[in-house]
């Protein structure tokens, strides 16, 4: 089962330059949520600061307060431990490019290493089989790179390997931006399978698919938080005139 | 815009109505397979040690800079900066003056520059500016294969066939034409100055031909197509459009071909004829400060010859990077901030 | 490069095709100076080509005909004896660039990893600037420091006093290159590895390192090619050896030492050796470089 995640006043920086400010937001285990509003407002940077990825860039730098279930991120966690728990899927797939099919969704087991050859092999397929990969991929795991497969079937592949991990909570920053309406079909599938076992926090453009894949939506604006309420609230009632705006295409 | 305060979170929103049906059924987690806790140690051990990777390469510098100091001291006290300005060099009576090979590798270095420097720019701008598509990966490729000759394959070269020909045909031919300057006179044994000028030359056209390559490649197009506009021909258009706005890094790379030049070693100890002597003419035997060093630190016996020997590799050391950083900064100053291409 | 291609196609209309509405007729002098640079400019590739030609021809000409058996198997005959070979100094190099490598290698490569993951601060610019002087440092002066660092404490010459000087040799290059490989790799490759929770030293190693893998070994080709025909940096380390020895803390030959004495030496015989000696290094340096890439290409990487 997932676990929510509670925000509370997180500020982002890069440098100087304050990404966020005063963020509170609490996700609902097993549940889809999310985050909508025009670019540059901070989602990914949001988003990164969930799985402490924010830190990995020169100078940026973060304070408040998430709760991963009960693990606190900021406080005393290792950044790796922690992301075993928090999978990710970026805007753009990216796969190892030098490595199989197989490898690139045994990766986060081999590399943290896990060698035991039957128990890989079972996840694989279930990583696979949970993405709807394994059908179109089982015949060459071994033989075919992950960089050779289509943009869609690469971007499952990923999600597959977020799966193997077995992270309770999936960050999909823009998962389909990159898409073709038929992957993007498939993925937005996915997440409304996934969700019965996962907390998906993804983050989106594209306003119809919020509404199609998640239960909650959080709306972003100069890196703050507007709003946030059921999806179906936002859409057709929201509280605040910005939002409103933006959803109905009077904005940026 | 309202400017109303930020909604709080909401923490018991109602449960939405379960997702339609779908084809797929996903699996039910099971417990991860990675347990236990993860530790900070390797991470924080293998960022020393990288860094002590690096701290390395600064180490080695001090560590030449520490030997050569060190090992020179001796003759550094017993000739002070009198040694840059004597021309005796005696092992005997253990008097030592770097005079001769600080002149050999000046004017070896200088001659050469003089024999590369126009040949290197032809090479580069027929390269760049004039050759077809199909031959210029081929042209820079075989330009470039000249730099991966070894050194002591060029000398073994030069002496077998470069001096013979010198000897037989080219300096007969300089003395008789150009003798009254002085430079070109003298019996031609081929062994000499000219020699080593040559033959460095040869080794430093690759270097000053692919970094002027290099320099010429970043001139932005519309300096080109400006001067073609004006009713240019190519050539005009070569020299005012691409070699005008290049100058600053074309002089880079002769200097980081003086460079080469400078420190070149085997190649000129075996056809300069290792004669510590200052002749005006190019004919005559010569030495370099490369090659004193060549040919006597193994016999060095006392402790003050080999500091004076010593005292020559820190000064070659000191030259050439005072020649090479000033060569980067003038090459730099015109690749710098142009799209993405690689200095190698 | 293909950049400057329309340029110059656009250099290469013919300028008596150009309608000539306001711009004034280009004068015969000009038209004869533009025609004489191009003739130029073609003179000095002829020229620059020549030698290179000269060279390589003499080499396999001379070379050929002195290499056999004898020469790839026996060591050195008394002055002036003819017959004889070169064994102990092919021998002896691999020895010597084995060392280098051993040492050179992964310093190098470590600077690397330091200069793209780590240094991309102030301290990493010292660090590359430091690289780039290090490369212009004569190869004779690395000799005077190895001798210091090594045989002076050793107090003999040896195989491995050679191999260090040689490592100092290569470090910058590799660092260099392996830098510029590892900053080929997208950040996204090192971020996908991170959100699966894999640590970061084992994201360099496993991911980054792996990713780059071809072109860090072409560096270290590079590298190597360009100090496997040293000389200078061994005259007073390695020294040469007229024997066989197996001892790394020796006296050890080296083919391009081994040249080198052979080339100023006054016998034919020895000349002739000389000339077979330098085919065999730059054979030897071509096929390292050739056999290292068809391992990497049929190895590691075949999926990249
Ligand atoms: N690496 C970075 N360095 C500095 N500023 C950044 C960086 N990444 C993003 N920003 C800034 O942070 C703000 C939020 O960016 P981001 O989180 O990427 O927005 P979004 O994902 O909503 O489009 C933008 O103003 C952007 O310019
Ligand atoms: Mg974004």
């Amino acid at each position: 089962m997932g676990v929510g995640i509670t925000v509370e006043h997180l500020n982002a920086f890069y440098g100087k330059t304050q990404a966020l400010f005063d963020i509170n937001i609490a996700v609902l285990a097993n549940h889809a949520t999310a985050l909508i509003g025009p670019s540059g407002c901070g989602k990914s940077t949001f988003i990164r600061c969930l799985n402490r990825m924010h830190e990995t860039i020169p100078e940026a730098r973060v304070d408040g307060k998430v709760l991963i279930g009960d693990l606190s991120v900021y406080n005393g966690t290792s950044a790796t431990q922690l992301r075993r728990r928090v999978g990710m899927v970026f805007q753009k797939a990216n796969p190892f490019p030098t490595m199989s099919i197989y490898d690139n969704v045994a990766a986060g087991l081999k590399l943290n290493g896990f060698r035991n050859r039957k128990q890989l092999d079972e996840v694989v397929h279930k990583s696979l089989h949970n993405s709807a990969l394994w059908d179109e991929v089982k015949d060459h795991l071994h033989k075919k790179s992950g960089a050779s497969l289509s943009g869609g079937q690469q971007q499952r592949l990923c999600i597959a390997r977020a799966l193997a991990v077995q992270p309770e909570v999936l960050l999909m920053d823009e998962p389909c931006s990159a898409l073709d309406p038929i992957s993007t079909g498939k993925i937005e599938e996915l997440i409304f399978q996934l969700k019965e076992q996962y907390t998906i926090v993804i983050v989106t453009h594209n306003m119809q698919q919020a509404a199609r894949v998640a239960e909650f939506t959080g709306f972003f604006l100069l890196g703050k938080m507007i709003e946030f309420d059921k999806t179906e609230k936002i859409f057709t009632n929201p509280s605040d005139k910005r939002t409103e705006d933006y959803v109905t295409g009077r904005f940026g | 815009m309202s400017n109303q305060a930020l909604p709080r979170p909401r923490f018991n929103a109602p449960n939405p109505e379960p997702g339609s049906k779908a084809a797929l059924k996903v699996e039910a987690r099971t417990t991860p397979l990675l347990q236990g806790k993860v530790s900070e140690v390797p991470d924080v051990a293998f960022g020393w040690a990288m860094r002590l990777c690096g701290l390395a390469v600064v180490a080695l510098l001090g560590l030449i800079v520490y030997q050569l100091v060190v090992g020179s001291a001796l003759s550094w006290h017993a000739f002070g900066w009198k040694f840059f300005g004597q021309s005796d060099w005696n092992p005997v009576s253990d008097q030592y003056g770097a005079l001769p090979f600080m002149y050999g590798t000046i004017v070896s270095s200088l001659l050469a520059l003089v024999i590369a420097v126009p040949l290197s720019l032809g090479v580069a701008v027929f390269i760049t500016e004039m050759c077809p598509v199909s031959l210029r990966g081929i042209l820079s490729f075989t330009t470039e294969l000249l730099a991966a000759i070894p050194s002591v394959v060029y000398g073994l070269w030069a002496i077998f066939v470069l001096v013979p020909i010198l000897r037989e045909y080219v300096q007969p031919f300089l003395a008789s034409t150009l003798g009254w300057t002085g430079l070109f006179s003298g019996p031609p044994y081929g062994i000499g100055m000219l020699a080593a000028g040559v033959i460095l030359a040869i080794m430093i056209i690759p270097i000053i031909s692919s970094i002027t390559r290099e320099v010429l490649t970043v001139v932005p197009q519309h300096q080109r197509e400006a001067v073609l506009a004006l009713g240019a021909t190519r050539w005009e258009m070569i020299r005012m459009g691409v070699l005008r706005n290049a100058r600053a890094g074309i002089v880079g790379a002769i200097i980081l071909g003086l460079g080469r030049a400078l420190g070149e070693t085997m190649a000129v100890t075996m056809v300069i004829g290792n004669r510590p002597e200052i002749a005006k003419s190019l004919f005559a035997p010569g030495y370099t400060m490369a090659s004193v060093l060549a040919n006597e630190f193994t016999e060095a016996t006392g402790d003050l010859y080999l500091s004076a020997l010593i005292e020559i590799g820190l000064a070659l050391f000191f030259v050439t990077i005072v020649v090479n950083a000033l060569a980067r900064l003038m090459v730099w100053s015109v690749t710098r901030g142009q799209p993405a291409r690689s200095i190698a | 490069m293909p950049d400057t291609d329309s340029n110059t196609a656009a250099g290469f209309v013919p300028q008596s095709s150009i309608p000539q509405i306001s711009i004034p007729p280009i004068s015969l002098r000009r038209r004869v100076m533009d025609h004489v640079m191009t003739g130029v400019a073609v003179l000095t590739v002829a020229l620059v080509l020549l030698p290179l030609f000269a060279i390589f021809a003499y080499l396999v000409y001379k070379g050929i005909g002195s290499i056999n058996l004898a020469f790839l198997t026996q060591i050195p005959k008394p002055p002036g004896e003819p017959g004889g070979g070169m064994a102990n100094a092919i021998v002896g190099s691999m020895v010597i660039l084995a060392i280098a490598s051993l040492l050179g290698v992964p310093l190098g490569i470590g600077a690397g990893i330091f200069l793209s993951e780590y240094g991309r601060n102030r301290y990493g610019d010292i660090v590359r600037f430091v690289s780039d002087v290090l490369n212009g440092v004569p190869s004779i002066v690395i000799g005077i420091v190895a001798y210091g660092l090594v045989v002076m404490r050793q107090k003999h010459f040896s195989a491995l006093a050679g191999g260090v000087a040689l490592a100092i040799m290569m470090v910058p290059t590799i660092a260099r290159t392996t830098e510029q490989m590892l900053l080929l790799v997208p950040q996204a490759i090192r971020e996908a590895a991170y959100g699966l929770g894999v640590s970061r030293w084992r994201t360099t190693l496993s991911i980054t390192l792996r990713t780059a893998t071809s072109g860090v070994i072409t560096g270290v080709m590079l590298a190597f090619a360009r100090v496997a025909g040293e000389t200078a940096p061994l005259l007073f380390t390695a020294f040469g050896n007229q024997y066989w020895n197996w001892r790394t803390d020796q006296p050890t030959a080296a083919l391009s030492l081994q040249i080198f004495t052979y080339a100023i030496s006054p016998f034919d015989e020895w000349h002739r050796q000389a000339w077979a000696g330098a085919l065999v290094l730059i054979v030897l340096i071509v096929g390292a470089v050739a056999a290292v890439r068809i391992a990497v290409k049929h190895g590691t990487l075949a999926g990249a």
